[in-house]
This record gives C-alpha cells, structure tokens and sequence, in this order.
C-alpha cells in the first residue's frame, strides 16, 4: 500500500520507474518473444550432455553396475554423491519460497519462482540415482508397499533408504503443487496478453482457468502460508532423512548425530550457491536486472555465510568429537590419514578451502555486492559441496574397520558420463522452463511494488508517507465511453467535453505548421497504401483522445512511435499542451519498440 | 430473468480499495471483484468471510498420521513381526523410532496434497476450466468491481462510482452463464 510506513533505510526491490503494467510487460518478454541464438547454443550444449548421459544410463543398466567404478569395499560413490548433492542443491528453493514466506521476506518475491523450478528440476536429477544406482532397477516397484501375490510380502520400514523413497517423493510432489499453484495468476497474464492462438490455448490449460476473484486469492494466499508452513519441516525432514542413510549406520564417520541438521545447513548452503549461479545469469540474459537487484544477490550471500559459518562450525565439531570420543577409529578417521593426510588428501583440501575459506571473502561488504565474485564464489561453492559429500562417502568407506579390506575408488567414464548427463538434463529443464515459463511470480512482485519500488519510495521520501501515490492517469472515457451504453448523459464535469466529441479538441495546424513538419521529418510519414495502422492506445499513457491527437499529426504507426527522441517529446509537448512530460515519463518510444517487436 | 450489471475499472489498488469502502457504505451490493494480484485488506472490505481452508488441512494431516501408522502397524508388528537387524518388533511404540520419519512425510503429503485439491475444487479451477475474468486487463494491471444494479437508478450508481475514480464504467445487461 502506498500511504503505509516502510523504514526508509530499506533499499528498493524494484529498480526504475516501474509500474504494474511494466511488471507484467517485462516478466511475460521471454515467453511472448523468441529465443535467441545463445539460448539455442547453451540448449544444444545441454541436450548433448543429457544425451550421453542417457547412453550411459542405458548401459549401466543392461550391462550391470560393474561398469562403474564401484568395489566391493566402496559400494557408494559417485552415484549417492551427486543424489545427496543434487537433492542438497534443491533445497534452496523450498527455503526460499517457504522459509522466506514465513519470515514474511520481500526480496524472495523476485526469486521464488526461479528458485522452486530449480528446486523441482534438482530433485527429478537426484531421483535418477536412486533408481540406476540398483543392481536391478525393474525391481524398484518392490520399495512400495503395495499387496501383492507373495502373501502380501511388504516392505521393511526400518530402513533409512525406504525413508528416502517417501521423503524424496513426497518432497517433490509438494514443490511440485506450491510451485504450480503459484504460477497460477502468472499463467493467467500470459494467457491474456499472448496474441497467439496457439499461446492463448496453452496457457489457458495451465493456468487452470484462473480469474483473479478477490474469493479466489484469500484462498490463495491461505494455501500458500499453510503449504509454506508444511514445506518448512519437510525441507528438514528430507534432508535429514537422506542424511540418515549414513548417520544411523555403524561406519565410523558417517554414525554421527550431527549430520541430520548439519546436513541440512551444507544443503540451504549449496543451493542457494546454484541459485546465484542460476540467476546471475538469467538476471541478464531475460533483462531483469530491475527484479533481481544486487540487494538480492547480497541477501542471498549473507544466507550463504551464515549456513556456511554452520558448515564449518560441524566440520570443526566433528573433529572435536573424533578425537573426544577416544574412539580409535573415529579419531582414526578424523584425524590420521583417513582424511586431511591419507590417499584421498586432495578432496579433503578442496573441501576445506571451497566450503570455509573463499566463502569467508563474502564478509566483505564490496565482495559480497559484487556480481562476478559472488558468481565465481557460488560456482567454488558448489565443487566443495560435492566434495564434501565425496569425502562422507568414498574416505570413510575407504578406510574401514579391517585393515584387509582398505581400498582405493576409480570413478569409470560411466560413473563421470552420467553425472554429465544429469546436469545436462538440469540445464534442459531450466532453459525449456525459461523461455515458457514466467520466471518472476509477477503477481507477488505486484504486491511489494508500492512499499518496496525505487519510485514509490522516493515519492516517499519526498513527500512523506500520508502522501497519495495514485497514478494520474489521463482521464478518457473508455473505448465506448462511462456507460455508453446508457442513454442520456451521466457526468456534468470536464469530462463530458471529451467525451462528445473529441474531434472538437483539434490542434492548431497553422500556428504549428512548422513544428509539425520537423515532427514528421524524423519520426517519418505514414503511407495508407503500404502501412497498417496500428493500435496506439496499447501504449501506456495514450488513451482514445491521445491516439485522436497523434493521428491528427499524422502519427499512426509504433513505428514512428518508436523513433521520438527528447527532441520529439518536446515538440509533441509544443503541440499539444495538454499532458506535459508525459510521453517522455512513459517512454513511449521504448513501448512502441516492444509493440512493434511483439507484433 | 436478465439481471443489470455494472462493471467498474480502477487502474490502483488503493483507490480500488477506498472505493469498495465508499460503495459498501452506500449500500450498492458488490458481486464479485476481479485484482491481477492479491490486494490486501479487500477481502475485509468487500465483506468476505474467512477462509477454512487451513482447518481442512490440519483434519487431512491427522487422516495421513492415521493412515502411516495404521499401515505399518499392520505391515511389521501384525501381519510379518520378523526380526529385522535385532529390532523390536512386538509392540508398535516399542519400534516406534523407525517409524517417526514416514509418519510425518505421510502427515505432511495428506495435508498438503488434500488441501490443495480442495482449494482447486472449492474455487473451481483445473485444467481446460475457461477463464472467467471480463476484461483481460485484469490480470495485468486494471482492477474490476461488480457491482449489482437491482433496482437503484443507473445514472445515479454510474455517477457515483464515477466519483469513486473508475477510470471505465459499462452496464452489463445480459446475465452470463458462470
């Protein structure tokens, strides 16, 4: 609400002179415009990488698991080393739109929805892994316990990994709803700007008929607070369930009861690195550097230090305990050659200096505001982190109880192939998700606009906050006029004026001959007999009288619309007296250019 | 019998707020209001009662509690009590631990799956539901209040809600089949 108070000494969310119109224009872009030539690279990139990884897949599975690297000391490697850690990268998305919901957090509005497809696209990557990590994947039905010919033979529910099938499941149906049930309002607006066909048909089917009734959004905002009050135990739970996989077994190193909630902080730590790394990106390439601010990408650092410093503070804790413990193979594995100094020293370093020591850079405010070093850092951030599960997995294995059957973990081309083709996979999801989707939740962004956008604030500031904030919007009967349809007259002000007969508000040709002609000569004429009149009251600002002055100049087309300059919106201002500033304000020459484009 | 409509469009939410306050106090009935994002506070003005929603969540999340540890009370402490890896398995609370994950997960899948399918249902949204917004503007930036004309004077209500700040005022004669 304009007239509310917001402590001045918050930035703004939304940069420039935006309004709600100017929201919807700048979300729906990629999805009405047509992809560009990077865009096909990066996806022809993707796809080949997803390719190869489904060969490899393939062969795994109709050849065996031998083809891995695996051996019978080392029975997980690579393959629960990129589940945990695409199931971790997950993470960030169900804390950023439930977590941050809950604390009632603005900035998460420009990067919920990014962050949830990311969120829903990791996990299908980190469900792959369960099912081709099986010597007999065409068995995986047998994890569900559902009747059956062997005397009803159920499942065991003591295992951390039958956990895992109900926590990954249910983790990702629940994204998949909130997600989708947020993208609602989104689809609408595209459905009701597209001028396609085809478009219209689509985006009608997924966005499930929504109308905006004010019924319909005190249900939707209902259901999103319940659902973000679900999702927030759910993303502990998940994590914590897959990190049961190793803290309820008898292998030193992984029986610790520090790894549920540390698990959890290194997973919130390791998304929110692949949402920097995914936004930075998408903030330039969609042109929404308006909605994702530095101020985002700052807040998402200062996320990242804080579940970072809880990272380290449980590395250093389980050292502590390691050696407390007076446990011999736990202090063993902490402290001797299992880790820091044995074979595997190199992942124990990366670990240590990707996850603790570049992350502290981001204590600096400068570098924590920068973008090239918050992206370098995330990309840094995400090697650690799949070093980390690396580490858990294949040093503490390695170096077990008996001494006999100590051994060393080859990753095969398979092993490297198909976690390849998972991100390949990932990045095809995203990029597809990119260009159809409305990557910004537009109508949440809508919400924050008046007490988080750079005008509105600055008005703010200006003028206090009792001041009005409306909009003055040129006042024009619509298209058939107030009720046009109703005879007699209804309005006794100025209004009627315009509204008989808006021939009678003629411009003065002859005093302005010569403006007029300098006008036409740069914005350039309008032929009948080649060109088509366009409809120039799509552009904000120009309404049914506008459009009649505009013709009356000879102005018909977003064309010319979109070659004025100052120089032109001064003259037009000459001409026509009656809105000063405006076209200018409104920048019609940038709208006539979308409109032109779009058309 | 074809009842009189009067649609009403507002470029901002905060007029389109003060106004459903004036047209409330002056006793014209609204039928339906049509924002492009969540307004706050208009579903007090327009007079809406709360939402349940939130209670039919909490009643399907019991459903899903129910439904986990009935399942697996039946599935390993009747109908196979086989000794697992040295587990109890004679009494549920005596194995209980094991089972506390998916009791909550199925806890949580019923409460979130049930409720918003609710919601769908009770707002009648699903796929290849058409749209019933009347202006398309609405989902973008206008806001659009109905208003029922009964049996006021149509200049009258006009001119008021002209005094309101629509920006667009247009009587709706023919009543459209929802």
């Amino acid at each position: 609400m304009s007239s509310h108070y917001e402590a001045p000494i918050r930035e703004p969310l939304v940069l420039g002179e935006k309004s709600y119109h100017d929201i919807s224009v700048d979300v729906g872009a990629p999805v009405l415009g047509k992809a560009n030539k990077s865009w096909w690279i990066v996806f022809t990139i993707a796809l080949v990488a997803f390719l190869w990884g489904l060969g490899c897949i393939i062969y795994t599975v109709s050849t065996g698991i031998g083809v891995w690297g695996l051996n019978k000391t080392i029975g997980w490697a690579w393959d629960i080393t990129n589940f945990v850690w695409w199931v971790g990268i997950g993470h960030a998305g169900t804390l950023i739109s439930a977590v941050l919901l809950l604390f009632r957090q603005k900035w998460r509005m420009a990067v919920n929805r990014s962050a949830e497809a990311m969120t829903i696209f990791a996990v299908v990557q980190a469900g792959l892994f369960p099912i081709i990590h099986m010597g007999r994947p065409w068995l995986a039905y047998w994890v569900l316990p559902i009747p059956n010919q062997f005397g009803s033979l159920w499942v065991n529910f003591n295992s951390p990994l039958l956990w895992d099938v109900f926590a990954i499941s249910t983790y990702l149906s629940v994204s998949l709803v909130f997600w989708w049930t947020g993208l609602l309002p989104d689809f609408a607006m595209i459905r009701d700007r597209t001028t396609s066909p085809f478009q219209k048909k689509m985006y009608g089917i997924l966005s499930f008929g929504w109308s905006g009734r004010v019924k319909d959004w005190q249900r939707f905002e209902e259901v999103s607070l319940v659902l973000a009050g679900l999702a927030t135990p759910l993303v502990l739970s998940v994590h914590t369930i897959v990190s049961f996989d190793f803290a309820t077994s008898v292998v030193p190193g992984w029986h610790s009861t520090i790894f549920p909630p540390y698990f959890v902080a290194g997973a919130i730590f390791s998304g929110f690195a692949m949402v920097q790394t995914l936004l930075i990106i998408m903030r330039k390439v969609s042109n929404l550097e308006a909605y994702i601010t530095v101020l985002h990408i700052e807040y998402m650092n200062k996320v990242i230090l804080l579940t970072g410093g809880i990272v380290t503070v449980a590395y250093l804790t389980e050292y502590f305990i390691g050696w407390y413990s007076g446990v011999p193979y736990e202090n063993y594995t902490y402290l001797s050659f299992g880790a820091a100094t044995g074979p595997y020293w190199w992942a124990f370093w990366a670990l240590i200096i990707c996850n603790l020591i570049v992350p502290l850079s981001l204590w600096v405010k400068s570098l924590r505001r920068n973008i090239m070093w918050t992206f370098f850092v995330a990309l840094i951030i995400n090697i650690g982190m799949w070093f980390e599960r690396f580490d858990i997995i294949v040093v503490d294995l390695s170096k077990d109880r008996l001494t006999s059957s100590w051994t060393m973990f080859q990753p095969t081309f398979v092993d490297i192939g198909t976690f390849m083709g998972t991100i390949g996979f990932f990045f095809v999801l995203f990029l597809l998700y990119a260009r159809t989707f409305p990557v910004i939740a537009q109508a949440e962004v809508k919400t924050i606009l008046k007490s988080s956008g750079e005008s509105f604030k600055r008005l703010r500031a200006q003028h206090g906050d009792d001041h009005s904030h409306l909009q003055t919007v040129e006042e024009y009967p619509a298209d058939a006029g107030p009720s046009a349809n109703v005879e007699g007259k209804h309005f006794d002000s100025a209004f009627d004026e315009t509204n008989e007969d808006v021939e009678n508000n003629d411009i003065n040709f002859e005093a302005n001959r010569g403006k007029i002609d300098n006008l036409l000569s740069s914005v350039g004429t309008f032929d009948p007999a080649l060109q088509k009149q366009d409809n120039l009251k799509k552009i904000n600002g120009v309404g049914p009288v506008m459009e009649q002055k505009l013709h009356q100049l000879g102005i018909f087309t977003f064309e010319q619309v979109s070659r004025m300059t100052d120089r032109e919106y001064d003259l037009l201002d000459e001409i026509i007296s009656d809105f000063p500033g405006r076209a200018k304000r409104d920048d019609w020459a940038g709208q006539a250019l979308m409109l032109k484009n779009n058309n | 019998m074809a009842s009189k409509k009067i649609h009403a469009i507002y470029t901002d939410d905060d007029l389109l707020l003060q106004a459903v306050k004036q047209t409330r106090e002056a006793n014209y009935h609204i039928s339906e209001v049509f924002t492009p994002f969540p307004v706050h506070g208009l579903d007090h003005a327009v007079g809406l009662a709360p939402t349940r929603i939130a209670i039919t969540s909490f009643i399907y999340g019991l459903i899903g509690l129910s439904v986990a540890v009935l399942m697996m009370n039946y599935m390993m402490i009747q109908d196979w009590p086989q000794n697992i890896g040295g587990k109890p398995s004679f009494t549920y609370y005596q194995n209980m631990p094991a089972f506390i994950p998916i009791m909550f997960e199925l806890t949580v899948f019923f409460a979130a799956h049930l409720m918003v399918v609710t919601f769908y249902m009770r707002s009648k949204i699903w796929p290849f539901k058409k749209a019933e917004n009347p202006d398309v503007r609405t989902t973008d930036d206008h806001f659009l209040v109905e208003i029922d004309v009964e049996n006021h004077d149509v200049e009258k209500l006009t001119k008021f809600l002209y005094d309101t700040g629509a920006s667009e005022i247009s009587l709706i004669e023919n009543e459209q089949d929802h």
